[in-house]
């Protein structure tokens, strides 16, 4: 059935007990991977060994479950550094997920703009301008969009073609000499757009801003190497890559963070601590106040490390397969009409749509009534949907697990929405 | 999960065929509530005269709880005096607060007791607040607006 499939998904469903879950008398079928993703029993078993047989502490005792447990966590950073192509795990900062790692950022340049000897890089004020995109979850809009609030710089954004693509051929117009950073989103997670980076990248180069990238909805997709990227920055979460919650990643050119004021301040993040003044730790400590999510980073390691076995080039040709799966049937519904690219070229497996006269929030209702999770509302993308003239969306996400069969059954199941609001 | 018991004839007729939707002149008191997690939108105002509701009218877009409960909360008390509006807004809630323990009181709740089956879903028990909290707070500002009553 799963021809092209380079993944043998029956074999890896097998890894996820939860996708033997039924809903009432019905199977699980589980298309809300964008949202977060579905662990595996490798993972859950790395946390549980871990807290079982080493939990301490790390960088903070001489004993040995101190020791092995400040190597698990340091492994993990190695670990994440190779698996996104990072020159060094150094640049490599644990935070709480993707929400932090943006603010980090941000506030990397608010901080700097009350300090008189921060990176010029970093420094922010009226003229100066920050870019990001019309298609951004809130996560990569508002603290962009606070940090100009406070510091007087202007926000300005690439727009989305009716095709739910980025209006390329405004970006030499909206990216200019006054911008400083450029954030944009690699993978949208309401559009399924897969975003083209080297014409952002290019220009960004030319007028010497630094850019990053919200890869949330790419890293646990397809292959990503940040060097190949040639960005400045980027932003993962653990949750939505077979991880746990609790964990996400910030990864910069050393060279930023060795620029960047700290974000959060307090233990483990310093050199020396007087009454008086604090020195602080080189990256990543310097980012990495207080006691760090250190079971969920074995948890992430664990789950790099399942994604690296599969290999993320058969990920994503699964997915590619699976997204044009999706958008073939999804269009043979009466009614339902796709928010977003509508072939499977340059997109992910998340399909967005809207289905005439009936609320998303009816959509999921009925659904899940048939066993099938998906995502209702704005998606956290509210300047998207208003760009597509909608209040919400029915969105399905499909990951490494998901088969044609539950495809069907979500196509099958959007009759019986029909029928209820006929 | 059973469906029928969520997605009632009752319910469905109103989403469909919304009674005394629209904005209309006059009124002292109006209020835009959204519910942020879904998208829903109502804008509703409140006429009050001789301590009745002599008016209520919206504008709403969301899905077919929240619409179909704003339409049979205007037929219940549009028109009625202003306690008793309060007194069926404080029985709906109690009804949408039950958890699918109470089927509520025909009698005084008319087609609002269709909305019975909502409570055992949390995540829409909101949808169906929506225009009632709208009321609430439209009515808070019309009873400010209007000079002489301190009792509100
Ligand atoms: C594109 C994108 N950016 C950022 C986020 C935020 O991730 P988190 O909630 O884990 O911080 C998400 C997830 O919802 C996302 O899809």
């Amino acid at each position: 059935m799963e021809a092209a499939s380079k993944l043998d998904v029956e074999a890896i469903r097998a890894d996820f007990p939860i996708l033997q879950r039924r809903i009432g008398d019905k199977p699980l079928t589980y298309l809300d991977s964008a949202a977060t993703s579905q662990k595996p029993v490798q993972v859950v078993e790395a946390m549980r060994h871990f807290t079982d047989h080493s939990n301490a502490n790390i960088s903070r005792s001489v004993h040995t479950l101190g020791s092995e447990a400040t190597e698990a966590y340091e492994g993990a950073r190695a670990k994440v550094a190779a698996f996104i192509g990072a020159p060094s795990p150094d640049e490599v900062v644990f935070t709480k997920n993707s929400t932090e790692s943006i603010n980090l950022m941000a506030y990397a340049f608010q901080n700097a703009a009350f300090d008189p000897a921060a990176d010029p890089r970093f420094k922010l004020g009226p003229g100066d301008e920050v870019v990001v995109t019309e298609m951004e979850h809130h996560a990569n809009l508002i603290p962009w969009q606070q940090l100009c609030q406070r510091t007087g710089a202007t926000l300005k954004w690439i727009g989305i073609t009716d095709a739910g693509r980025l209006d390329l051929d405004t970006v030499d117009e909206v990216i200019t000499e006054r911008c400083k950073v450029i954030s944009f989103v690699h993978v949208a997670n309401l559009l399924g757009t897969v975003n083209p980076t080297s014409q952002i990248t290019r220009r960004a180069r030319e007028v010497g801003a630094l850019v990053g990238l919200d890869a949330s909805q790419s890293v646990p997709h397809l292959p990503v190497d940040v060097t190949e990227l040639g960005v400045d920055f980027i932003a993962f979460t653990g949750h939505k890559m077979l991880g746990p919650t609790g964990i996400g990643v910030l990864w910069a050119k050393a060279d930023l963070l060795a620029a960047m004021p700290p974000f959060l301040t307090g233990g483990s993040m310093i050199k020396t601590v007087t009454m008086e003044h604090t020195t602080f730790a080189d990256a990543p400590a310097k980012f990495e106040a207080g006691t760090p999510p250190i079971a969920e980073a074995v948890g992430l390691a664990a789950a790099v490390d399942y994604l690296d076995k599969l290999g993320m080039a058969n990920v994503r040709s699964h997915e590619k397969e699976l997204a044009g799966y999706m958008l073939d049937r999804l269009e043979t519904v009466d009614g339902l009409e796709i928010i977003g690219p509508r072939v499977p070229i340059g997109r992910s497996a998340t399909v967005s749509f809207t289905f005439e006269g009936v609320h998303p929030h009816d959509v999921g209702q009925i659904l899940d009534a048939e066993g099938i999770a998906v995502r209702v509302g704005h998606h956290c993308a509210k300047p998207t949907c208003a760009r597509f003239g909608v209040n919400a969306t029915t969105r399905a996400s499909g990951y490494l697990y998901n088969t044609h069969e539950e495809i069907d059954r979500l196509v099958e199941a959007l009759g019986q929405v029909r029928k209820v609001f006929g | 999960m059973n469906l029928d018991e969520l997605y009632q004839e009752v319910i469905l007729d109103h989403y469909k065929r919304p009674r005394g939707a629209g904005l209309r002149e006059p009124y002292e008191g109006e209020s835009h509530q959204v519910n942020p997690t879904c998208g829903d939108e109502i804008t509703l105002r409140v006429h009050v005269a001789d301590g009745k509701v002599a008016d209520v009218s919206y504008d709403n877009v969301g899905c077919s709880i929240s619409k179909a409960s704003a339409s049979v909360m205007y037929e219940l008390i549009n028109g009625t005096t202003v306690d008793d509006a309060l007194a069926k807004l404080a029985e709906f809630t109690e009804l949408m607060n039950s958890k699918g323990q109470s089927e509520g009181d025909e009698e005084s709740l008319e087609d609002a007791v269709a909305f019975a089956g909502v409570s055992k879903y949390p995540m829409r028990v909101k949808c169906a607040l929506l225009g009632w909290k709208a009321f609430q707070d439209a009515l808070v500002r019309a009873e400010a607006s209007i000079p002489g009553r301190t009792d509100a």
